[in-house]
């Protein structure tokens, strides 16, 4: 297939999703654009995690304190002075907080941008370390950025959160970040940054031997990837209109490695596909935890069993279908198109099967 | 003329154990060396040294009229050192073609920003890789592999990938760690004729490894041997073949011998 | 701050780096063996608190058959996780092992959400281990002596077991190399289920006296010791036993200092482990005893 057919073919389909979006949006009740918003939230970080352990195997577990700094940063920037004072009850703000008002826009870049420089931060002493230890480092990071933000009151208002942020994420904002991250992942990973970025997913010490500089390129990864977190963590605190520290504990970073890890590590596609069919799924699931009432009985809701059926689920991919959805494959237009072709050609298979039996009746 | 490659009394020690020591090397532009010695003399640890995995305990390398101590491994290739290892280490679950553009890639200037916009100075710059690396595949006789997985090839075209993978580098050194392990004699001599083509042909200087003595003595124009860490012998393949302490590290002091 | 107030953040510092030191034996045992961080490890200790617990409360067994039960029983399920979690994954990379540990400690922190739910439970204290005494003025519990006293009698046994029993001799062969060991004709399999039980009975005598002396349990009581045992492992130099130990002691004893000579910082109590972690694998990353485990190029 050529590339412009393709091209032209992505095109359509964005378009053409943008457009059922322009009607979900009209015609949807609030609770159902709220998950579809989320999907798009999800997608961004699900990408962002699959860039740094999927596509660069660097396996990072601080999500959740990068989505903290942005979530934090983007609320501070666009809470009207007012609000402001209200959140600030029991101890006194820092002042020069007092009177920033930026436009969302600006605020969720400067949130990401913000996180990206933590993720520099952060990234010098710990992208030196082997695997595991990263892990366990990153997510002791993150939890050091819950601490601190829990204690610096002035600045963030402590355990008590920030409320009444203006609610200004919708399906458009979600959707339209994810979708920039997509196109982003698509030509970071399929150029020759991509390339090396994958090479030292295969073998650390080979690819150093061919002239790539590790450091600086797990650090690319990892700034990004911290980026693309804090645009999420924006974004989510713009769709909630509060955040706090709660919010950002190991479980929001066990949520999107649930994505990763079901659409298979090193897959943009299947990161897409994972995000959507995990935030669908955990909303639906909400039935579980939720009373039934059957008329003759009474079954209690279970709090919690969304996440051991969630937790169940991580352990049995990984032990029996390891490369989860798509593996390191893509959905791709050719494949796509191989696919109809076969259920194509299945069809006229058992036609002509059917035919067979019914010329020799007659 | 100053040679091309120099090693300065090379030390290396592990805690307490001394796994390279006072080891001098001087390579000329255009030879083919090799290193030879018994299993556990500190043959690979010397190419770990050179290409920066290691930073020496004491001693010091010139390259081309520079030092190149500690280095690391990176900046080393990009000063046209190359390497293959003695276990491939090829980038498995990539294609052929992909393994050979990483080689390729320390040649882009553009930095990720203009990749990801794809701008014409970035895209120019791929094109020439991919082109370039499709070249290099013709020539090294791999190009029918293009699009496989490098780790579904067979071995001896494993080999030849990791070689062909070092030359995208744009190496004017390579080193070579047991080239011909695991080869039937037929398969060491194409890989000897492979050796003098690609030395002609990229212009190079090759140190290799190599226990195969028929490769060794058929290419190497001048022989290192290396025991306990110790450079106990130089000279072309006939002086080695004859001498005392080279059969005698390779052999063991034979007891009735010395009775 | 008078030197009474000293010796009792000392003999408080020592009381909680011991318990630290019996969580980070199992840390230790099992990367030794398996090079995997068994982030489960922190749920084991939470469900020997809950087995206790139970024995005591629902079956209304004497607390020390209790205790001893709870041992066993979270012991068995040690290795139980190990055979349905880790062991499938045995020639995996071991990023999914991790991924998969991972899972599990969400799985039974979860569970025990379910099952035991949400809100604390009292932990029954026998009075034996109520009981107060005085050393010049000041009021010691006798927890702060018995607690340590056990981690030590722990440690001499396991000791023992690793440097003088067969089995010891197995698992240091497995933690050299699997394969070779498994070519002396060791049962591999077998001796990471027994790295498996000690680990867990010894986490699971610190998830009982944890409870003892903080004696209020919860399903996620085992987070924030676990992650703090796993940094005392390394600490102490990932892989060896007696490093985990004192690794554990430094860890406990920094801590409670932290917090007597800066009560300011209190509230960042739980990152201090953290950044502790960050300096070692920085300056260290063998830890304290630890010896260089390079990549062979």
């Amino acid at each position: 297939m050529k590339q412009t057919t393709k091209s032209l073919l992505t095109l359509a389909t964005v378009i053409l999703f943008f457009t059922v979006l322009y009607f979900a949006n009209k015609y949807l009740d609030p609770y159902k654009l709220i998950i579809l918003t989320l999907c798009g939230i999800n997608v961004v970080l699900g990408l962002s995690m699959n860039l740094i352990n999927g596509f660069t195997g660097q396996f990072s577990l601080g999500h959740a304190g990068f989505m903290a700094v942005g979530a934090y940063t983007a609320a501070l920037l666009t809470m009207p002075p007012e609000v402001k004072e209200m959140n600030w009850f029991a101890v006194p703000m820092w002042p020069p907080l007092h009177d920033l008002c930026w436009p969302f826009f600006l605020a969720v870049i400067m949130g990401g941008l913000v996180a990206a420089f933590f993720g520099f931060l952060i990234g010098i002493p710990v992208l030196r370390l082997r695997g595991d230890y990263l892990a366990i480092a990153t997510l002791g990071f993150a939890e050091v950025i819950r601490v601190v933000i829990i204690n610096v009151k002035p600045l963030t208002n402590g355990a008590l959160g920030l409320k009444a942020i203006p609610v200004v994420t919708d399906v458009f904002w979600a959707w339209g970040a994810a979708v920039l991250t997509i196109f982003l992942m698509i030509r970071l990973i399929n150029s020759s940054y991509g390339l090396a970025l994958k090479s030292i997913n295969s073998d650390e010490i080979a690819a150093e031997a061919m002239g790539v500089n590790l450091f600086y390129h797990k650090m690319l990864s990892f700034v990004l990837s911290s980026f693309l977190a804090g645009v999420g963590g924006a974004l989510l605190g713009g769709l909630l209109g509060t955040v706090d520290p709660t919010m950002f504990t190991f479980l929001m970073t066990f949520n999107i490695l649930l994505i990763v890890v079901l659409g298979g590590l090193g897959s943009i596609t299947g990161s897409v596909i994972g995000a959507v069919f995990v935030t669908i799924l955990m909303e639906w699931l909400r039935i579980v935890e939720s009373p039934v009432d059957l008329g003759f009985v009474q079954i209690p809701g279970i709090p919690g069993m969304r996440m051991v059926i969630f937790s169940f689920l991580l352990v049995l991919v990984i032990i029996f279908y390891q490369q989860g959805l798509l593996g390191r494959r893509e959905l791709t237009w050719e494949g796509i198109f191989n696919l109809l072709r076969q259920v194509q050609e299945r069809f006229k298979k058992r036609n002509k099967d059917k035919s067979v039996p019914s010329s020799e009746v007659g | 003329m100053a040679p091309l490659f120099q090693a300065n009394n090379l030390v290396m020690q592990f805690g307490g154990l001394t796994a390279v020591n006072k080891v001098s090397m001087s390579i000329e532009k255009g030879e083919i060396v090799g290193l030879i010695g018994p299993n556990g003399a500190g043959k690979t640890t010397v190419f770990n040294i050179i290409t920066g995995v290691y930073r020496p305990t004491s001693g010091s390398l010139i390259f081309n009229g520079r030092n190149i101590t500690g280095l690391r491994p990176d900046q080393v290739a990009k000063l046209g050192i190359a390497r293959t290892f003695q276990n491939i280490r090829l980038f498995r679950d990539l294609t052929v073609q992909e393994n050979v553009e990483i080689g390729y890639h320390l040649r882009i200037h553009s930095g990720p920003w203009r990749a990801v916009l794809r701008t014409p100075k970035y895209v120019a710059e791929e094109k020439m890789i991919k082109e370039r690396a499709s070249q290099l595949l013709a020539q090294v006789g791999l190009v029918e592999y293009r699009h496989e997985k490098a780790g579904a090839l067979p071995y001896g075209a494993q080999r030849r990938l990791e070689i062909a993978r070092a030359l995208a580098t744009n190496p004017r050194l390579l080193l070579l760690d047991e080239p011909a392990a695991g080869m039937n004699p037929n398969e060491g001599l194409e890989l000897m004729a492979f050796l003098r083509e690609i030395r002609k042909q990229f212009d190079l200087t090759i140190l290799l490894i190599e226990h195969d003595m028929r490769v060794v003595m058929g290419i190497c124009e001048r022989i290192y041997v290396l025991d306990y860490g110790t450079l106990i012998a130089e000279g072309t393949p006939e002086q080695i073949q004859k001498n005392p302490k080279v059969i005698q590290a390779y052999l063991g002091v034979d007891d009735s011998v010395r009775d | 701050m008078t030197l009474t107030e000293f010796l009792q953040h000392m003999a408080n510092g020592v009381s909680l780096g011991s318990l630290y030191a019996l969580i980070a034996i199992g840390y230790t045992m099992v990367y030794g063996i398996l090079r995997l961080i068994n982030f489960a490890h922190g749920d084991i200790f939470m469900i020997a608190a809950y087995v206790a617990f139970f024995g005591i409360g629902i079956f209304s067994l004497p607390w020390w058959v209790s205790f001893i039960l709870a041992v066993v029983i979270t012991a068995f399920i040690g290795a139980l996780i190990e055979r349905a979690g880790y062991r499938p994954l045995r020639n995996s990379p071991r990023i999914s092992v991790l991924i998969s540990a991972i899972g599990i400690s969400f799985l039974l922190e979860n569970l025990g959400l379910v099952l035991f739910g949400g809100r604390p439970k009292a932990f029954y204290r026998p009075p034996v281990f109520a009981q107060v005494f005085l050393v010049k003025g000041v009021a010691v519990q006798v927890l702060t002596i018995y607690i340590p006293l056990v981690t030590i009698v722990l440690l001499a046994c396991l000791l023992y077991l690793v440097h003088k029993t067969k089995t010891g001799m197995a698992m240091r062969a497995c933690s050299r190399d699997f394969e070779t060991a498994r070519l002396m004709a060791i049962n591999v399999d077998r001796i990471v289920s027994v790295t498996f039980v000690v680990g867990s009975a010894l986490a699971a005598v610190g998830g009982i006296m944890w409870s003892l002396k903080f004696p209020q349990i919860h399903p996620l009581m085992g987070i924030f010791p676990g992650l703090k045992c796993f940094i005392a492992a390394v600490l102490g130099g990932i892989g060896n036993i007696t490093g985990a130990v004192i690794g554990g002691f430094i860890l406990g004893i920094l801590e409670i200092m932290l917090v007597a000579f800066f009560p300011a910082l209190s509230g960042y109590r739980d990152a201090f482990a953290f950044v502790i972690l960050i300096l070692i694998l920085l300056f260290r990353p063998t830890g304290i005893l630890g010896e260089t485990m390079a990549e062979k190029v």
